[in-house]
């Protein structure tokens, strides 16, 4: 029987593989950029999974609600690594010192 | 019995299509295995009833998202250093992917018409379900209670566009811009400067 510990499980599973893209890649900005969008993914399935659990309409909205954001996040994070693109000729991370920070 | 070997086969595929986003050397390849991954929770989705996040998550991540991933990471030009692909040696794989999926549409369909899954009865503080199907409810429960809050999201959309169209969008250098379409001057033009009848003796021309 299928019951709400597996959906959180399956999600934390994604949530920590997510986490893990992110430190596993960390030259390439579009691979740290799709390991966020996994991240969103999993919190995503765990509001849907307790939406589910408790009867409640409210978790798919806010569902909904962040899948509207991680889309716009993406769209302006590769619009931002396209300039950066243009300007430097690199997208390596460890290469963006322009602001001296 | 059919939703459990469903839920098992989404969860596993989205979790292993996971680790290969993150694992796989070639960017282009970890983006398809994003779109694989995302597609296995949409389907994970449709087995708690959660029919209109699940078509809007494959609808906005394969169709949008994932898309725009790929538009960029080939517009870049980056030496991926593996962007080579034999085609022989990738079609076992792609042919597993394909099968798998189909087995997974038609093993989703069985389990949805089986009865979806329910993991958990409301407490009585709830937002129920006020109409047969998902997708009435969450418009009914959209369009009033959360309305303020969809228009926000509207407007977030818009800022997105925006910001990514002014952010991309490249002036020209004067030199190359003959071409340019200057749309005020179109529109102050009148068509007693444009045209006029000339009637020219033969053997001589107009000066323009």
């Amino acid at each position: 029987m299928i019951g709400i510990e597996h959906f959180i499980v399956v999600s934390a599973i994604l949530f920590v593989l997510g986490v893990l893209g992110i430190f596993l890649n960390r030259k390439n900005i579009i691979v740290i950029l799709m390991a966020i969008e996994l991240i969103l993914l999993a919190v995503n399935i765990n509001l849907v999974a307790f939406s589910a659990f408790l009867g409640d309409l409210t978790g798919q909205i806010f569902a909904m609600f962040v899948l509207t954001v991680a889309a716009g996040e993406a769209a302006i994070g590769l619009a931002i690594l396209v300039i950066y693109f243009r300007s430097r000729g690199t997208i390596a991370v460890q290469d963006a010192n322009r602001m001296k920070g | 019995m059919l939703q459990t070997i469903a839920f098992y086969l989404f969860a596993t595929l989205v979790v292993a299509s996971a680790v290969m986003v993150i694992m796989s050397r070639n960017p282009v390849h970890s983006v398809l295995w994003l779109i694989l991954s995302f597609f296995n929770a949409a389907g994970l989705m449709v087995l708690v009833g959660a029919e209109f996040i699940a078509m809007l998550l494959v609808i906005v991540y394969v169709g949008a998202v994932a898309v725009l991933f790929l538009f960029v990471v080939m517009m870049l030009d980056i030496d991926f250093a593996s962007m080579r692909a034999g085609f022989v040696r990738n079609a076992p794989l792609g042919i597993a992917i394909a099968l798998v999926l189909l087995a997974e549409l038609v093993l989703g369909i069985g389990a949805y018409r089986a009865g979806a899954l329910i993991l958990g009865t409301p407490d009585g503080t709830a937002a129920p379900l006020l109409f047969e199907s998902n997708i009435e409810s969450i418009g009914a429960l959209l369009y009033s209670r959360y309305l303020f809050l969809f228009e926000s999201a509207g407007i977030i959309l818009l800022v997105a566009m925006i910001g990514a169209i002014v952010l991309t969008h490249r002036e020209r250098p004067a030199a190359h811009r003959r071409a340019h379409q200057d749309i005020g001057k179109q529109v102050r033009r009148n068509p007693k400067e444009a045209t006029f009848n000339a009637s020219p003796e033969i053997g001589k021309g107009i000066d323009l």
